[in-house]
Order: structure tokens, then C-alpha cells, then sequence
């Protein structure tokens, strides 16, 4: 079966070790995990993952259904490509004389990209956008000498007014009645 | 009121109703013991193993269907637990683990017995906690409980530092929990139990595969009306075995590896599986691919995840097997299927699996079936993993519910003693046979001391057959009688049971059989029997490991030594 990117977006109590919980898991049951990003929610106490993940339609229902049993994960969903928006933030410190800063500076404009910091040899980049948008800026700063890029991997909800990942009170809906 | 963390707990512990917990002391759960003479209502036994103080909560919870509590200090204490913790997650028994801690201000410095015992239990239990702040303890308390008896069952851990049991703290016992992240689906979903009940209606060949779940919610009678009311038979999992009677005119054994042959005829042969509370082992399918290959499956399971795991299913309904039965037996209408059932009858003719050879040995089945005529059937059976588990598992009929305890999913040799002994504690009244063989029984045998301090009349039946006997029987079959590790030697059981003060024989003939069965059962006290038994005898029917059910190879010949060799994953 055809692998493709899913996004899990996952709900969790913020208490010590339910990062350890999730990523036990992970390894546990073989899914390989593309990344995953973790931050305090609008809620207390409850703080929110995003998770992306190669795999089987298959293979990231079973990866949501494990998770989901993990006492301190309060609720997890897959989002649909078509109707969330992510984004991720990359860092990337390139090289740049004084020959070629301003074309580096003018990537870093066309990009909507900011830059950060300025040092005799290398400016560094701030860039916000998804997976592809970031991909290409590095693809094209490659040319220069990327000195250290770091990403963070997408965080994602999904749009509008459409299910969020939020805790109800109503009981765990049913193992996809199809 | 103020009261210490170790009372807390065994405050906690009464309150939940536990009458007795299983355990070793050590020095960093010091505090806690020093509390129990306090809560005399609080019955403590002392293992000589860890390990044994798990499988002994274990075969507790499975004969009384209440959580089975153990204590371990922390350290080696802890680490000797696992194996017993694994195997309740793996089987779904509910179990409150409590361990001692180094104090807070030691974790993580590498102190004397200190280990991460939250760590390393992460993935074998169904939750755990490391207890930092003894305010939370009464809460921990409770959800502990909760989460091991609720929803799919399992193990739960609480790690208590020593210097938490000792701190004093206001008790205020917590009136309800608040866990916005658990809430297992009990009720079955309406549409979901429609469509199963119009399958069953429709189908022309239908069987139930019933596994451990309906232990577990105590659906016997559901199970039998539905069987009954749709005129479906019933095949059991290994871990089911018991859920429904066995001399019940629509029981047709158990499937898998060592299943009855006409049970995995009737699996590959079924249009419509309907399966209840069980989780589809590859022990039980085969191999997955060539699994019933004509049929439609109806899923039953309280375990979301457990659905389309390792089975494409067609009806998942995730709830409660007691709860879903029945509300599905009130859409489910009579049903006939007499040539499906006269089909089922003929291979039992045909394939009469269970059928004890004539011979002067003494063949384990023999033993078995002989143990089942004297107890009258009366008896509760508890095993350790090996050869002997499966002829003890096909041999015995179990007609009462819950009377089969063995070691399913993770398969832990030594199992047999110590989970005897919680079956025994827990069921005061019930006849407890324990079916060991002489490798499985060496593991854990040093908790005969146990039994004998607390008194405890359990009866064990060594089958002594001088080898780790299923290995060498997979070593006969797929490894050309290459016995590398498997010829083992034994102690004298009967001078181990002298030397306990356990009365014990050794039967060597047939004709010793009876007599040896019944002076045990004439015995008030424990009883060793040590079974002489035919050293190369196979367990047969056998599916091959990584085979389909379908190639199931069913009599005891010789010359079925030489099958390719397969994996054997």
C-alpha cells in the first residue's frame, strides 16, 4: 500500500513523562515518526503534539488507536491535508561574505523570510511557511554554504470551524463505523 | 486527619476493597510494611520470589475476576516483578502493582537499589506513576484501581519513594475521579450491532470465536444464548477456553496452533466469523493471510485498537462483549444451519483430536484425562507454558466457567505455581490443580515454601518428561532432532516436596495413574505427583508456525519429521 505524509494532531495532559509515553510507543510498534512538535495548548494543564508521519492509511489508523489508549492522551485526530493549515519554522545560518549578502538578502525577501542575525562570515534566516516553502529556500541557500539549519516540524489544527482537537465531555467516539 | 503516605495507601487499599496482596519486603517499602499489622484486614503473603508475587496477583485476578495486588521494594524488587506485570498486560488481568522508591531527593543520583521502574514498566503496563508529591497519593490510589478493572483490564504500577510513605499528610479520600482522557466505549454502537445482527441472519456458515473477553465481562450466559438462539457454534481461543461449556452440543474446541483439527477446519470453512473478546494471536490465526479465507468478520472487542490490527474486519463494534451481547441477541433471530452443524460434527468424526492412543507408556493425555475423571471436572486448572499446557488445555473439558488459567500472550514458563497459588488464595473453596511440566515447574518451585507457610492445599501434577519439551518437540520437527539445551535434569520432586514438608509420589505406570489422583484429592493439605511420562511424546494436532490453519498436521507419526524448514517467528 502507498505510504503518504499524515498528520496526527494529539491533545495531552501535561504531566512528566507523557512525551516519553508517545515516543515509547513510536518505537515500541515500529512507526516511524517524520516529526513532532509539542507545546502548552490554550488549556490548562493540556498541551498539544503534532505528529507526522509516513505510513498506510492502515498503519496511522492503528498508530491513532494506540495513541489514543495512552491514559494521558486526551484525545488524537488525523487531519486531512486538504483542510488544515501547518506550518513549521526552520533556522538556517548560511554563509555570506559581503560579496554575496545581498543576494542572499533578496532570496531571504522573495521568501518573506526575516533575517535574525548578521555575523562577518554568515547571516542567519528565519523562515516560517510549510514543508515545501522551507525545502526550496534551503534548496536555494545550498549554493552559498549552509552552515547549521534547524527545523522544527509542522504544528497543525485544522480550519475553521471545523473539528478541533479539543477535550469534550461526550464519550470516545466508536472505532470507525464505516 | 493526618496520616502517612503508607497509610494512605493501605487506607486506599481497603477502601478498594483488596483483602490480600502478594510481596517481598526490601528497604525502601520498609514503611509501608511496618503500616500493615494496622490493617489487619489486609492479608499479606510472602513469595520467595518477586516474580511469583506478580503471577500469584495474576492467577488471584483471573479465578476472582478483582484486581491482584503485589509489593516489591524498590530495585531488584521491582525488576523481578516484570515478568509477572508483562504477563498480565498481555492477557488484559487487572493488577495494582505498588513498589518502594529511593527517597525524592535520591531518584536519579544512582542510588543503592535505585532503578527507573516507571521507565522500564512504561510498556507493559496499562498506565504507571511515580509518586512525588503525597498529596496526589489517595487520587493515584484510585485511578490505579480504576484503570486496572475498567475497559480492557491490565497491570498498573505505582512507584512510592520511602520518604513519601513516611511523610504525613491530610487523607482526604477522593470521592470520584476525573480523567478526561479515559473513557472506555462500554455500549456497542447502535448501527454497528444492526449490521452484525443482519449478517448473522444471513449467514450460511457461521461460527463464533469467543476468546478471554467473556471471562473477562462475565458473558457466559449472553455468549451461550446467542450460540444457542442462532444455532452458532462455538470455537474458543486458548485464553477462552472455559467461556463456554465444552460439552455443550455446539462447543467445538479450541483453534490454533494446537487447536482441534475440526475447530481450524471449521475456521477456514466459515462465511461469517463472528469473534468475541479476542484479539486475533498469530498463535490462533496462523498465518494471517490464508485466515478464513470465505469469511465475512464481525469484531467484538473492547479494545478499539485491537480492531483491524492484525485482521481486516467488515463489523467493528468496540464496547463491552457482555454489554454488546446483549443487545445483539435481541436482533439476532433463530437460526437453523443444520448442514453447517452436521458438517462441523462430521470432521469432528473424522478428526477426533483428542483421541488418547492405546499404549503401556505413560502418555501425558492420559494423565490429563485421568485428573479430569477423578476431579469430575470440578476442578480449576491452572498451567505453566509448554507441552503440558496443551494437553492440559485439550484433554481436561471445561464445562465450568473460568476454570482454565494459563499464560497466553507473553507464554511465561513458571507461570503455573505461583498463579495457582493466587487462584487458590482467591478461591478458598475451589479444587486448584496445578498441570506444570518439570521445566516450567523449576522455575518458580522455590514458592513451594509459600504454599506451605500459608497453607495452602494446592495440588501439582509434574508431567516429567526430562526435556524442555516443546522446544525439543520444535527441534524434532523443524531443527532435524538437533536437542541442543532441551534434555534437562530435575531434582527429585518427591524429596523437593519431602524437604517442604509436601506429601508427593511418583507415578512411573498407568495403573498408578488413579490411585496417586485420588490420594492427592483425599489429602487436606498440598500434594506433589511426579509423572513419569513418555520423554518424546508431541503435542499434536500442530499448525506449523507461520503456517495457514488449513495445514494442520493432526497424528502422532513418526514420520513427519521432515517438513521444510519454515520461520519460526
Amino acid at each position: 500500500m502507498a505510504t503518504t505524509k499524515h498528520i496526527l494532531a494529539a491533545l495531552v495532559m501535561d504531566r512528566p513523562g507523557v512525551l516519553n509515553r508517545m515516543v515509547s510507543l513510536f518505537r515500541r510498534r515500529g512507526f516511524n515518526i517524520d516529526s513532532i512538535a509539542v507545546g502548552p495548548s490554550e488549556l490548562a494543564n493540556q498541551s498539544r503534539m503534532t505528529i507526522v508521519v509516513n505510513g498506510s492509511p492502515g498503519m496511522v489508523e492503528q498508530l491513532r488507536k494506540q495513541l489514543d489508549k495512552v491514559v494521558d492522551v486526551v484525545k488524537v485526530l488525523t487531519i486531512s491535508e486538504t483542510s488544515m493549515v501547518a506550518r513549521e519554522l526552520a533556522l538556517i545560518k548560511v554563509k555570506a561574505t559581503s560579496a554575496t549578502r545581498s543576494e542572499v538578502m533578496q532570496i531571504v525577501d522573495i521568501f518573506r523570510a526575516n533575517i535574525i542575525d548578521v555575523a562577518a562570515d554568515s547571516v542567519t534566516i528565519e523562515v516560517t511557511g510549510d514543508e515545501d516553502k522551507v525545502n526550496s529556500l534551503i534548496n536555494l541557500l545550498r549554493g552559498f554554504g549552509i552552515k547549521e539549519a534547524a527545523r522544527t516540524g509542522y504544528i497543525a489544527m485544522s480550519r475553521g470551524s471545523q473539528d478541533a482537537v479539543q477535550a469534550t465531555e461526550k464519550p470516545s467516539e466508536p472505532a470507525s463505523p464505516s | 486527619m493526618k496520616l502517612t503516605g503508607a497509610q494512605i495507601v493501605c487506607e486506599c487499599l481497603v477502601k478498594e476493597g483488596v483483602d490480600v496482596i502478594f510481596g517481598i519486603l526490601g528497604g525502601m517499602i520498609l514503611p509501608l510494611y511496618d503500616t500493615l499489622p494496622q490493617y489487619p484486614q489486609l492479608r499479606h503473603i510472602l513469595v520467595r520470589h518477586e516474580q511469583c508475587a506478580a503471577h500469584a496477583a495474576d492467577g488471584y485476578a483471573r479465578a476472582t475476576g478483582r484486581v491482584g495486588v503485589c509489593m516489591a521494594t524498590s530495585g531488584p524488587g521491582a525488576t523481578n516483578l516484570v515478568t509477572g506485570i508483562a504477563n498480565a498486560c498481555l492477557d488484559s488481568v487487572p493488577m495494582v502493582a505498588i513498589t518502594g522508591q529511593v527517597p525524592r531527593t535520591l531518584i536519579g543520583k544512582d542510588a543503592f537499589q535505585e532503578i527507573d521502574t516507571t521507565g522500564i514498566t512504561l510498556p507493559i503496563t496499562k498506565h504507571n506513576y511515580l509518586v512525588l508529591d503525597t498529596n496526589q497519593l489517595p487520587e493515584i490510589m484510585k485511578e490505579a484501581f480504576y484503570l486496572a478493572k475498567s475497559g480492557r483490564p491490565g497491570p498498573v504500577l505505582i512507584d512510592i519513594p520511602r520518604d513519601v510513605q513516611t511523610e504525613q499528610v491530610e487523607f482526604r479520600y477522593p470521592s470520584k475521579i476525573t480523567l478526561p482522557s479515559y473513557k472506555p466505549t462500554l455500549e456497542g454502537h447502535p448501527a454497528q450491532i444492526k449490521k452484525a445482527a443482519k449478517l448473522i441472519n444471513e449467514a450460511h456458515q457461521p461460527l463464533i470465536l469467543a476468546g478471554r473477553g467473556v471471562i473477562i465481562s462475565e458473558g457466559y450466559d449472553e455468549l451461550r444464548e446467542l450460540a444457542e438462539k442462532a444455532q452458532v457454534p462455538v470455537v474458543t481461543t486458548l485464553l477462552g477456553i472455559s467461556c463456554f461449556p465444552e460439552s455443550h452440543v455446539l462447543s467445538y474446541g479450541w483453534l490454533g496452533m494446537h487447536g482441534m483439527a475440526y475447530a481450524n477446519k471449521a475456521v477456514n470453512a466459515a462465511d461469517l466469523i463472528i469473534a468475541i473478546g479476542m484479539r486475533f494471536d498469530d498463535r490462533a490465526t496462523g498465518n494471517v493471510n490464508s485466515f478464513a479465507p470465505d469469511a465475512q468478520i464481525i469484531h467484538i472487542d473492547i479494545d478499539p485498537a485491537e480492531i483491524g490490527k492484525n485482521i481486516r474486519v467488515d463489523v467493528p463494534i468496540v464496547g463491552d462483549v457482555r454489554t454488546v451481547l446483549n443487545k445483539l441477541n435481541k436482533q439476532v433471530v433463530p437460526g437453523g444451519h443444520i448442514d453447517w452443524i452436521q458438517q462441523l460434527d462430521d470432521w469432528r468424526k473424522e478428526h477426533p483430536a483428542v483421541l488418547i492412543r492405546e499404549t503401556e507408556e505413560l502418555l501425558p493425555q492420559f494423565v490429563i484425562r485421568k485428573i479430569y475423571e477423578v476431579t469430575q471436572g470440578e476442578a480449576t486448572i491452572v498451567t505453566g507454558v509448554g507441552q503440558h499446557q496443551m494437553w492440559a488445555a485439550q484433554h481436561y473439558w471445561y464445562d465450568r466457567p473460568n476454570t482454565f488459567i494459563s499464560s497466553g500472550g507473553l507464554g511465561t514458563m513458571g507461570f503455573g505455581l505461583p498463579a495457582a497459588i493466587g487462584a487458590k488464595v482467591g478461591c478458598p473453596d475451589s479444587t486448584v490443580w496445578c498441570i506444570d511440566g518439570d521445566g516450567s515447574f523449576q522455575m518458580t518451585m522455590q514458592d513451594l515454601a509459600t504454599i506451605v507457610q500459608e497453607r495452602l492445599a494446592v495440588k501439582i501434577a509434574i508431567l516429567n518428561n526430562g526435556y524442555l519439551g516443546m522446544v525439543r518437540q520444535w527441534q524434532e520437527l523443524f531443527y532435524q532432532r538437533r536437542y541442543v539445551a532441551t534434555p534437562l535434569s530435575g531434582p527429585d520432586f518427591v524429596k523437593i516436596g519431602e524437604a517442604y514438608g509436601i506429601p508427593a509420589v511418583r507415578v512411573k505406570r498407568k495403573e498408578e495413574v488413579v490411585p496417586a489422583i485420588e490420594q492427592a484429592m483425599n489429602s487436606d493439605g498440598p500434594f506433589i505427583i511426579d509423572f513419569m511420562i513418555e520423554p518424546e511424546e508431541n503435542v499434536f494436532p500442530m499448525v506449523p508456525p507461520g503456517a495457514s490453519l488449513a495445514e494442520i498436521i493432526e497424528e502422532p507419526r513418526k514420520e513427519v519429521v521432515s517438513w521444510p524448514r519454515r520461520s519460526t517467528s
